[in-house]
C-alpha cells in the first residue's frame, strides 16, 4: 500500500458510497482427461509428465473437445438457472505468456455455453439474488516456478521453470453481473456467494473445488458509487483470492481503500490487484483497461458445440438437490439450531455429518464428533477434517459402540487415535487395544472395595450423606481400571456399599 | 508402379533406390528436398517387399515411395516448415497422414521444400533457398508446395503430399505439369499439419496421374478423431471414379465454366489450352455451360484477410521458450523473456511471414476486427453461396488452375501483390471448403511451359474430380501420345 492510500473506516464508507460487486470464479473440473486432449489431470504429478503434443501446443497438434467437460459445464449452468446455448463456439484469446504453450488460450468469448442465470445467497437471514451473466469453458495455463530469487517472483530469479501438467485442464469461469444494494453486507455477500457456489459445485460432483489447491479461484471486482447515485464506479479486480475469509476481507479492504482515494478527490485506476493473505491488503498489479486487446476470433480447429435439447434435459434430470434447500431440509430433520447448522457448514463438516447420520448415527452425536474431536485433531495436524482418514462410517460405528455401552467417550477417543494411526476398523481397534468397558461385576466390586479401603475419609463423608464426594472414589476406581469401567455402574456400587 | 510391384516386375527397394538415385543426381539443380532419409526409406521398402512376398501388402500402394511436404510432422525426420525458426526440429509425433502412409507401407523418401510456413506462390520464400522448376530451372515451381511438385515432375518421387491453403497443391501442379488435388475441407486429417490458416488448409496428393492421386487420397483420407474438423463419414469411391473417368464417357455430366475465372488477366497460351480441354470434355459427352460466380472477384481480398489473421495467431507459439530457435539479443546483459522472443522472431522469421503476422495482428485488433475479419467472413459466406448456386446448375466447375505459366525466379519477389494474383483461381475453393484438382492441360504456345486445368466439385463429392480429371487426362494423353511429363527436359540421372 502506498503512502497516498488511506483507509476510511468501514462505517464511513457506507455513509457516503454504495458498493457494487462482481465476482469471477474459476472452477477446475475433475474430468479424467484435459479439455482438448487425452492427457490425465491428476494433481501433484512430476512436472511435465502429463503432457502431449496438443497440450504442449506443439506445431501441428490439434485440439478436440472433451465431452465430459461440456457435460459438466452444462450441469453447472443448469444448477445456476442459466440458459444453455443451442450453439456456441470456442475462441482464441491471443496474448503472450511463457506458461501458455500456444500463446493463445482457447476460451469462449461472445458465445458462452451458459448465460443469464441466478443464485440466491443468504446472509444473516436476508436473501440476495446474484445474477449470473455467463458461465463459459476454457483451458487452464501451465505454471511457472521462478528459482533463485528471495520472493519466488520473477524479479530477482536466476531462472524460471515451467510445468505444463496443468495446461489444458478444463476450467469453467462463472461471471456475475454487478451485484448492488448490499450496503454493509457487501463483504459477507461476496463470501457467502463463493461459499454457496462451492457447495453447489461439490454437490454436482464436477470439481473437488478446493481453494487451497487452486481448484476454485475467485477474482473480486469492486467499485464504489456516490450513495444513491445509481451508477457504477470504476472497478478494480483483485485476482486469485484463495479462501472464503480472504474474499470477505478483500472486499472490505478495497471498499475502504477506494473510499480513501475518492474522498481525497482522487479517482480509481482500473487495474488488477494482488491480495496478500498475510498482511490483509491488496497491491497494484498490472494496469488494465477495456482496451485490452486479446484479438479474439473463433477457434478454427474446433467445430461448434451444439448440445441437443434432449441431452440438456437428460443432464437436468441428473442435478442433485439444491444445497441451500437441502440444508434447510436436513436442519429441520436433525433439529439443529441455526448456530449449530452454521458452525457445521462453516467447519466444512456438513457432508460428513450427513453421511454419518445416514450411517445410523444420531445427528447431535455426529455433529459433536466432527466439530469437536475431529476439528481439534485436524487443527493439530494442519489438515482438513475430511482428510484425517476417519470416515463417516467409522464415526457412526464408534457412536454405536458408545450407545450400546461398550465404550465411553474417553475410550472412544482412544479408538479415534487408533483410526488415525491406521490400526484398522473401530471393532478391530477395540479388540487389539483391549478398550471395551469391563462389565465383570466381580472385578468392579473388588476395585470399589479397594478404593473405599484406601480412602476412609472420603468413605465416611459419603456415609454421612455427602454423595457429591463419590466422585473421588469413582475417579480412583477408573484410574485403577484404566478408564475401562462404566462410571455410572461404579457410582451405583459405591453408593450401595456406603449406604 | 503399384501394378509392377503387384506383378512382381520390380521391388519396393528398387523403386526406392531409383528415386534416391535421382535425388542424388538432380536435386542439386532442382532443390526439391530439404531432408532426405535414404536409410529409413530403404528399410521401409525392404519391409514392404517382405509383405509382398508374404502375400500381405498393406495397401494398393504398399512399397511405392512418397515425398512429404516439410509442413507435416514426422518422427525421425526434421520438420522445419521452410523456416529458420524450426531449423532441426524433430517432432515427437507423426501427422495423421504420415502415420497413414506408414501404415499403408509407403516408404518416405524425405521432406520437400516449401515457402516458409506455406506462405508464398513460388517457393522462393523458403529460408533454405528456392526450388527450381524442372521444366526450366530459371523458373519457379509454384508455391508453397513447389518442392513436392518439382520432386514429382523431376522423377525424384513418384508420389508426394502437399498442403493447399489457397492453391499450394494445385498451382504448383499446374506450373510443373503434375496432378494436384485439394480434397474437401475436413476430408483429410490436418492433425500434424503445422497450420498456416486452419480454416483453409488441406492436405492432398501430388502425383503424375489422376489414378495415382485417387489411390493416395484414399490412403490419407477419412475421419480422424484427433482432428475435430475432419468429416465423420466414409470417402466416396475415388479410385473407382478415376477408373470410370479414364474409360472416357462423360455423358450426362454438366460442366460449368466460371465466367470470372476464364478471361481477362489470363495468359493467352493458358486460355488456349483451357479451351481445347473443354472441347475434349464436350467430345466425351459432357455438356459445357457458362456459370457466373459474382463474388469470386472478392475472393483474393477475403483470403488475404482471413489467412493472415489465423496465421498471426498460429505463429505466436514460436517464442523461443520450448523448441526451435533461440537467439539472445546482442549487448543485453540478462535479457527478459520478451527480449529473447523479439530477437528470435526477428532472426527466425522471413519477410513474408513477418508481413502476414503484422497484417493479421492488425486486422484482428480491436476496432478493426469487424471492418476486416468480420467483413471477410461475410464475403466468405457469399462465395460459398455462389458455389451452392452454381452446383445447383452444374455437376462440376472448371477454370484454368493458374492465370499464367511459371514465371522467372525473382521476377515477382519484390511485388507481393503480383505474387498473390497467382492464386486467384484456386482461392475460392479454399474459402468455401470445396475440393479441386489440377490436371496438366498441355504447354503454352508462347513459352512451352505447362498449364493446368482445374475442376471443382461440391463438398464431399471428391469423386467427381477424379472422374472428370481422368477423362480429360485420357483424352489429352491420346493426343500427346503419352503423359505430359514425358515432354519435360531431361535432367541427367533422373529415373523416368
Amino acid at each position: 500500500m502506498s503512502a497516498t492510500e488511506t483507509l476510511v473506516p468501514f462505517t464511513d464508507v457506507l455513509a457516503a458510497y454504495d458498493p457494487a460487486l462482481g465476482l469471477e470464479v474459476h472452477v477446475e473440473l475433475n474430468t479424467a482427461t484435459k479439455m482438448f486432449c487425452g492427457c490425465p489431470t491428476g494433481f501433484g504429478a512430476e512436472p511435465n509428465t502429463q503432457v502431449c503434443p496438443t497440450c504442449l501446443g506443439l506445431p501441428g497438434a490439434m485440439p478436440a473437445v472433451n465431452r465430459v467437460a461440456v457435460e459438466s459445464a452444462i450441469r453447472i449452468g443448469l444448477a445456476l438457472n442459466c440458459e444453455i446455448a443451442e450453439w456456441c463456439r470456442f475462441a482464441r484469446k491471443n496474448y503472450f505468456y511463457p506458461d501458455m504453450p500456444k500463446n493463445f488460450q482457447t476460451s469462449q468469448y461472445d458465445e458462452p455455453i451458459a448465460f443469464e442465470g441466478w443464485m440466491d445467497v443468504e446472509v444473516e437471514g436476508e436473501t440476495f439474488r446474484v445474477e449470473i451473466e455467463r458461465a463459459h469453458m476454457e483451458e487452464d495455463t501451465g505454471k511457472s516456478l521462478h528459482v533463485g530469487g528471495a520472493t519466488g517472483r520473477i524479479h530477482g530469479a536466476d531462472y524460471s521453470l515451467v510445468d505444463y501438467n496443468r495446461a489444458g485442464i478444463p476450467l469453467i469461469e462463472i461471471v456475475t453481473k454487478p451485484i448492488t444494494g448490499m450496503g454493509e453486507k457487501a463483504p459477507a455477500v461476496a463470501r457467502a456467494y463463493v461459499q454457496q457456489l462451492r457447495e453447489l459445485i461439490v454437490a454436482l460432483g464436477v470439481s473437488e473445488a478446493r481453494m487451497d489447491q487452486g481448484n476454485l479461484r475467485a477474482d473480486v471486482n469492486l467499485s464504489l458509487a456516490p450513495k444513491g447515485s445509481g451508477v457504477l464506479g470504476t472497478r478494480t479486480e483483485t485476482k486469485n483470492v484463495n479462501s472464503f475469509r480472504s474474499v470477505e476481507r478483500a472486499v472490505r479492504f478495497e471498499m475502504q481503500r477506494h473510499a480513501g482515494i475518492l474522498g481525497s478527490g482522487g479517482s480509481i485506476l482500473q487495474e488488477t490487484r494482488h491480495w496478500h493473505e498475510d498482511t490483509g491488503v491488496t497491491t497494484s498489479g498490472r494496469e488494465k483497461s477495456d482496451a485490452d486487446d486479446y484479438r479474439y476470433f473463433p477457434e478454427p480447429d474446433l467445430v461448434p458445440v451444439a448440445p441437443t435439447r434432449e441431452w440438456v434435459e437428460e443432464l437436468r434430470a441428473t442435478l442433485p438437490e439444491n444445497p441451500t434447500q437441502k440444508r434447510a431440509r436436513l436442519q429441520a430433520d436433525w433439529g439443529f439450531s441455526d448456530m449449530e447448522m452454521r458452525d457445521t457448514v462453516g467447519a466444512g463438516a456438513f457432508g460428513l455429518v450427513e453421511a454419518t447420520v445416514a450411517a445410523g448415527c444420531p445427528p447431535q452425536a455426529a455433529r459433536k464428533w466432527w466439530l469437536g474431536e475431529m476439528a481439534r485433531r485436524a487443527n493439530d495436524s494442519g489438515t482438513e477434517i475430511a482428510d484425517l482418514g476417519v470416515t463417516p462410517l467409522d464415526v457412526a460405528r464408534v457412536q454405536a459402540l458408545v450407545d450400546e455401552g461398550s465404550l465411553n467417550d474417553k475410550l472412544a477417543r482412544q479408538v479415534f487415535d487408533g483410526l488415525l494411526a491406521g490400526e484398522g476398523t473401530p471393532d478391530e481397534i477395540v479388540a487389539s487395544r483391549g478398550l471395551a468397558i469391563v462389565s465383570d461385576e466381580g472385578a468392579l466390586n473388588a476395585a470399589v472395595d479397594e478404593a473405599i479401603a484406601a480412602n476412609p475419609d472420603v468413605a465416611d463423608k459419603i456415609r454421612d450423606g455427602k454423595h457429591a464426594a463419590a466422585g473421588a472414589l469413582i475417579g480412583a476406581v477408573m484410574k485403577q481400571m484404566r478408564g475401562q469401567a462404566d462410571a455410572a455402574r461404579v457410582r451405583e456400587l459405591v453408593l450401595e456399599k456406603l449406604a | 508402379m503399384a501394378r509392377a510391384l503387384a506383378a512382381g516386375e520390380t521391388t519396393s527397394v528398387e523403386l526406392t533406390r531409383a528415386a534416391l538415385d535421382a535425388i542424388a543426381a538432380v536435386d542439386g539443380l532442382v532443390h526439391a528436398y530439404l531432408h532426405v532419409d535414404a536409410e529409413g526409406a530403404l528399410a521401409q521398402a525392404a519391409e514392404s517387399d517382405a509383405r509382398r512376398a508374404a502375400g500381405t501388402p498393406a495397401s494398393a500402394l504398399d512399397g511405392v515411395p512418397v515425398a512429404v511436404k516439410d509442413v507435416l510432422a514426422t518422427t525421425g525426420l526434421p520438420t522445419t516448415c521452410g523456416s529458420k525458426i524450426l531449423e532441426g526440429w524433430l517432432p515427437p509425433y507423426d501427422a495423421t497422414v504420415v502415420a497413414r502412409l506408414k501404415a499403408a507401407g509407403l516408404p518416405i523418401l524425405g521432406k520437400t521444400n516449401m515457402d516458409e510456413f506455406a506462405m508464398g506462390s513460388s517457393t522462393e520464400h523458403s529460408a533454405y533457398g528456392p526450388t527450381h522448376n524442372p521444366w526450366d530451372l530459371e523458373r519457379i515451381p509454384g508455391g508453397s508446395g513447389g518442392g513436392s511438385a518439382a520432386a514429382v515432375a523431376s522423377f525424384q518421387a513418384p508420389l508426394a503430399l502437399g498442403t493447399d491453403t489457397g492453391g499450394s497443391i494445385r498451382q504448383p501442379g499446374a506450373v510443373t505439369g503434375t496432378v494436384g488435388v485439394k480434397p474437401t475441407y475436413g476430408g483429410v486429417s490436418r492433425y500434424g499439419l503445422v497450420a498456416m490458416a486452419n480454416s483453409l488448409d488441406q492436405v492432398g496428393p501430388v502425383t503424375r496421374t489422376v489414378l495415382d492421386a485417387a489411390l493416395l487420397h484414399e490412403i490419407i483420407g477419412g475421419h480422424d478423431p484427433f482432428d475435430s474438423t475432419s468429416v465423420d463419414q466414409p470417402l466416396p469411391p475415388l479410385v473407382e471414379a478415376a477408373r470410370q473417368g479414364a474409360a472416357g464417357d462423360l455423358s450426362g455430366l454438366k460442366v460449368g465454366v466460371i465466367t470470372e475465372l476464364s478471361g481477362e488477366g489470363y495468359q493467352a497460351g493458358v486460355l488456349a489450352r483451357f479451351q481445347e480441354s473443354l472441347e475434349l470434355l464436350t467430345q466425351a459427352g459432357a455438356e459445357v455451360v457458362e456459370v457466373s460466380c459474382p463474388h469470386f472477384v472478392h475472393a483474393l481480398a477475403t483470403y488475404y484477410l482471413v489467412m493472415p489473421c489465423e496465421a498471426s495467431s498460429n505463429l505466436a507459439k514460436f517464442d523461443a521458450m520450448r523448441y526451435g530457435l533461440r537467439v539472445l539479443p546482442e549487448g543485453v546483459e540478462s535479457p527478459s523473456a520478451e527480449e529473447v522472443m523479439r530477437a528470435t522472431r526477428d532472426a527466425g522469421f522471413g519477410d513474408e511471414v513477418k508481413r502476414r503476422i503484422i497484417l493479421g495482428t492488425y486486422a484482428l485488433s480491436s476496432g478493426y476486427y469487424d471492418a476486416y475479419y468480420g467483413t471477410a467472413q461475410r464475403v466468405r459466406t457469399l462465395i460459398s453461396r455462389d458455389f451452392e448456386a452454381a452446383f445447383e446448375k452444374v455437376d462440376v466447375l472448371v477454370s484454368p488452375t493458374a492465370p499464367t505459366t511459371a514465371f522467372k525466379l525473382g521476377e515477382k519477389l519484390d511485388d507481393p501483390l503480383a505474387m498473390y494474383l497467382n492464386d486467384l483461381a484456386t482461392i475460392p475453393a479454399n474459402l468455401a471448403g470445396v475440393p479441386g484438382i489440377s490436371v496438366p492441360s498441355g504447354l503454352a504456345d508462347e513459352d512451352g511451359l505447362p498449364t493446368g486445368f482445374q475442376v471443382l466439385a461440391p463438398a464431399l463429392a471428391d469423386d467427381r474430380l477424379y472422374r472428370v480429371g481422368a477423362a480429360l487426362e485420357a483424352a489429352l494423353e491420346a493426343q500427346w501420345g503419352g503423359p505430359l511429363l514425358d515432354k519435360a527436359p531431361t535432367l541427367e540421372g533422373a529415373a523416368r
